[in-house]
């Protein structure tokens, strides 16, 4: 036979072996297919970054026309579900026992000052706990305040102490949905966990099992063995990318304003960075639990929480945002991004692109030169 | 470098990272082609190294290499397109049918498609696998594994074989004829064999034999040049008034003695020089005959050397036990005991009854129901159905109780690893309740009895296997108890520790305690007073080891030993399996 016929050969019979052995294991089949779709349902309805109908306590200690018509305008807003209270006692124990949200409180010379010097500052307590959702609570309230006494001014021929009044455009996601940028980033978060996790266990388990043993000596070269290694984990990360996509274009409505060529692209290229890096802790594993706690550190957890996913890397302290920079996913979840929000925008594509080109050489060159046909190595 | 040898060792050493000793010093082997060359000697020899080696998985720190003619360090690639490799543990795809491992392993070693059927075909005849290609390999049993990790290892008719340890753990049936197998590609391929085993009565179904010892080869020959220089040292001693485990006591213990075991209803000895020592012990009855030297006796006497009558004497125990007075009564009682698993039965219907003081075995392959049994026995696994009573102790109703009766060594190695040999006793008083007067004494007692003040604060993880063994023994024996349980106590210890062990378990046994023991160590079977040979969940026979022997001696086997009984016993079974139609 010759060299290439044994070659194809050896080929051949690595990725069927290894295309059944995922088809007879159903935990590898469930973390491609299973995981993905609770991940995205859990992410798409289970997390929600924006404040709706927050449950708000207003203090009116003296009601009037003016109050009535504050409490009137939270009443309209789609972020808030007012409570009323007569003293801020009883408004204090609903906040304790976390009924409220946040409480409005109007003094007792409210309409005074209003009608006096036209400024009657409100008071306002939020729950601080959630950061993320007292800021955007704070947000709201400052805004329906602004709006009512810019209104409340016109109303009586006043210039409105405001002095700009801020008109915003929300671009990309105008519905400001946490959806449209949460679920592209998860698709990131899952090809790392079927590239990195399911690679390096499978890769440890022939090592823990003795079949890489046997395997080692027969006449296949190092390059055979991690791509029929490698093509069907190839083919199953592409698979969960793709049912993502699905389930984010018609179960979430999330838009996709970029090319799908661009984006079967780009996930290719992270798909084999993902690879790599499993590929990586195996070799040095050589154990599925130790692989398994490894690629968990080291690929999964940095993909979730240093990707830019849910936590923006702009509002991380400096030395972290450094450190975001060796994260693949980091990248791959900006071309998610930009490819599902905004369309094909070449430079940011093309960037990050090059970034996980470069990890892949990387990973896949550190993994390939780490894995001998030896066992002492 | 072409001496017409298959495989060439010149001057190898290797050290792995940072042990101290080498796991090979200057070794200089030739292995001869179209031979069966059996790599021989006890755990830590450095036998699978060598093998290792050999495949190019290895790179030695030093020596040359060559195996048919190519340079292994060299050229990796180039030898392992022709020889053929079947590691300790053969890497079979448990998730893959016998088909599909058989088709990988074609698909790599590059067989031509059109050749593939007649191969399969003879390679499937060959192992009686050909009712199985279909069958997951992970359902296969243990033997048939073996069987099929052979045939992918021949898959294309490689000119050298190597085979580590290919017997290990396999039922003598199975043994036999993966060993009819070998032969076969010897004799009609041509191929050359080089087999580790840690089996000695393995040695003398090969050509040649390479002893290795502590990383050293000790020597290469015939098998027959290694015992013949035996011939006039060893011995058949008996005397029934005594009973063979009391007079091998004795007889360890005589200046001039290196060796002695329990060997059918006799005592096989082995003596420093040629003739009987001139002082035996006292016994009216003891009649002594030249026995047949075998490699195991040249291989003791290698090991051993001249430390001749350095046989620990039978360690004082200090056993207060239970006299042998009510020694009648039996202390388990097994009855009609059944135990499932889903749908799969993995004890069915067994029953025996063993008396106080007395060591009963176990005996049968892997898969047998042997540990089942033991577990189901000790209260750790409940009995699907049946009557279990332990120490007249129901273990349905008081499992705890009867429990703190007996002591259980387990098959693995179930120490904590990473805490001294001390804080493991320690450990274990205390979940034995012992308070603390008592467990101060009774750790004092354990270390002094097995040995092992030495290794007090040593991390037992790093402990050599047979200090393993003994550390597991004396923490399953801390709280005195009546029955011990040892399930396949010596498995993977080499024949030293285990003429050691068998000692001690003697002496208990002598003190009162009762023994249970598993093994699938054939020849062990003959130091129990009684045994069970199970198979498939099934007891096949009961009685004493010179019962179930008899019960096989014909004309052309005057003196069978254990294995063919059980061999002869599987065979019945078998054909009465297969009698009954389906």
């Amino acid at each position: 036979m010759n060299p290439a016929a044994a070659r194809r050969m050896r080929l051949t019979g690595m990725i069927r072996k290894e295309s059944l052995q995922i088809l007879r294991d159903p935990s590898s089949i469930a973390i491609a297919f299973i995981m993905p779709v609770v991940l995205l349902l859990l992410f798409g309805y289970g997390v929600s970054l924006d404040a709706r109908k927050v449950p708000l306590a207003m203090v009116v200690e003296q009601p009037d026309a003016n109050s009535a018509s504050l409490v009137g305008a939270f009443r309209h807003s789609e972020y808030f579900a007012p409570r009323l209270f007569t003293s801020l006692q009883e408004a204090r124990q609903a906040f304790d026992l976390r009924e409220v949200f946040g409480i409005v409180w109007l003094r007792n010379n409210f309409s005074n000052r209003l009608l006096g010097q036209g400024d009657a500052p409100i008071g306002v307590i939020i729950n601080g706990v959630d950061a993320n959702q007292a800021r955007i609570t704070g947000g709201y309230i400052q805004g329906v305040w602004q709006a009512w006494l810019a209104d409340y001014a016109r109303g009586r021929g006043l210039t409105p102490r405001v002095p700009v009044v801020l008109e915003p455009r929300i671009w990309f996601n105008a519905a400001v949905r946490s959806h449209n940028f949460l679920v592209p980033g998860l698709i990131a978060v899952i090809m790392t966990l079927i590239g990195a996790m399911l690679t390096s266990m499978v890769v440890a388990r022939e090592w823990e099992r003795g079949t890489m043993e046997a395997l080692m000596v027969t006449p296949i070269r190092i390059d055979e063995l991690v791509i029929g290694k490698l093509a069907p984990y190839f083919l199953l990360g592409m698979g969960g990318m793709l049912l993502s996509v699905v389930m984010a274009l018609w179960q979430f409505d999330v838009p996709l304003r970029g090319s799908f060529w661009a984006l079967t692209a780009t996930s290719a290229l992270f798909m084999l960075v993902a690879l790599g890096m499993g590929l990586l802790i195996s070799v040095v594993a050589k154990n599925q639990f130790v692989a398994g706690q490894v690629s968990i550190i080291v690929t999964f957890l940095p993909a979730f929480i240093l990707s830019g996913f849910i936590f923006s890397i702009g509002s991380m302290p400096e030395p972290i945002q450094w450190i975001t920079h060796l994260i693949p996913a980091r990248y791959y979840v900006a071309i998610l991004q930009s490819l599902f929000l905004a369309g094909d925008i070449w430079p940011i594509m093309l960037g990050n692109s090059a970034a996980l080109a470069v990890m892949m050489v990387v990973f896949l060159g550190l993994a390939r030169r780490r894995f001998h046909k030896r066992l002492d190595a | 470098m072409d001496n017409g040898a298959a495989l060439v060792f010149r001057g190898v050493s290797k050290t792995f990272g940072d042990a101290k000793a080498p796991a090979l010093e200057q070794v200089d082997i030739d292995i001869r082609p179209t031979r069966v060359t059996g790599l021989i000697g006890p755990d830590g020899a450095g036998k699978t190294t060598l093998m290792r080696l050999a495949a190019g998985l290895l790179t030695p720190d030093s020596g040359s290499i060559h195996a048919l003619g190519m340079d292994v360090v060299q050229e990796p690639l180039r030898v392992q397109s022709s020889i053929g490799y079947m590691p300790q543990r053969f890497g079979l795809y448990e998730d893959l049918s016998v088909q599909e491992n058989l088709d990988l392993y074609a698909d790599l070693q590059g067989v031509a498609r059109a050749d593939r059927p007649a191969r399969y075909q003879q390679l499937m005849h060959m192992t009686g696998l050909a009712p199985f290609t279909r069958r997951l390999a992970g359902r296969l049993s243990g033997g048939m594994k073996q069987k099929l990790g052979l045939a992918c290892a021949l898959v294309r008719p490689p000119r050298l074989l190597l085979l580590d340890e290919p017997t290990v753990g396999v039922d003598p049936v199975s043994r036999r004829e993966l060993w009819a197998i070998v032969y076969r590609q010897v004799e009609d391929e041509g191929m050359t064999v080089l087999l580790s085993t840690a089996y000695l009565d393995e040695a003398g179904r090969c050509d040649e034999v390479i002893l290795m010892h502590e990383g050293r080869r000790l020597g290469q020959g015939p098998p027959a040049d290694f015992s013949e220089p035996m011939r006039g040292r060893s011995f058949h001693i008996g005397a029934p008034s005594v009973g063979k485990r009391r007079l091998q006591a004795e007889l360890a213990g005589v200046p001039g003695i290196i060796d002695a075991t329990i060997e059918g209803e006799q005592v096989r000895v082995v003596t420093t020089g040629a003739g009987l020592p001139a002082r035996l012990p006292d016994i009216p009855d003891l009649t002594a005959a030249p026995a047949e030297p075998i490699f195991e006796d040249a291989f003791i006497a290698a090991l051993k050397g001249g430390r001749a009558g350095t046989a620990p004497p039978a360690p004082a125990l200090g056993f207060h036990g239970p006299t042998a007075s009510a020694s009648d009564r039996a202390v388990i009682e097994v009855h009609g005991l059944q135990r499932r698993f889903g749908d799969f039965i993995a004890v069915k219907g067994v029953s025996f009854q063993v008396r106080r003081g007395e060591i009963f075995g176990l005996l049968g392959a892997n898969g047998a129901g042997k540990t089942t049994t033991f577990r189901i026995l000790c209260g750790l696994l409940p009995a699907s159905s049946g009557e279990v009573r332990v120490a007249g102790l129901d273990l349905r109703r008081a499992r705890a109780r009867a429990r703190g009766r007996l002591g259980y060594m387990a098959q693995r190695f179930s120490l904590y690893a990473d805490l001294t040999v001390l804080q493991n006793l320690r450990f274990f008083a205390s979940a034995y309740d012992l308070h603390r007067r008592r467990s101060k004494q009774r750790i004092a007692w354990a270390l002094e009895a097995f040995e092992l003040e030495k290794y007090a604060n040593a991390n037992s993880g790093t402990l050599p296997l047979g200090y393993k063994q003994r550390l597991a023994m004396a923490a399953a024996l801390l709280h005195e108890p009546d029955i011990l349980f040892l399930d396949e106590p010596t498995s993977g210890v080499d024949p030293l520790a285990r003429r050691e062990f068998w000692q001690r378990i003697n002496a208990l046994a002598e003190a009162g305690v009762t023994v249970l023991v598993t093994t699938h160590f054939m020849d062990e079977a003959n130091y129990c007073d009684r045994l069970v040979i199970m198979a498939e969940g099934e007891v096949l026979a009961t009685g004493t080891p010179a019962d179930m022997k008899a019960r096989y001696r014909s004309d052309e086997r005057p003196d069978p030993t254990m294995e063919d009984a059980f061999i002869a016993l599987i065979e019945a079974h078998e054909k009465d399996a297969g009698a009954v139609p389906a």
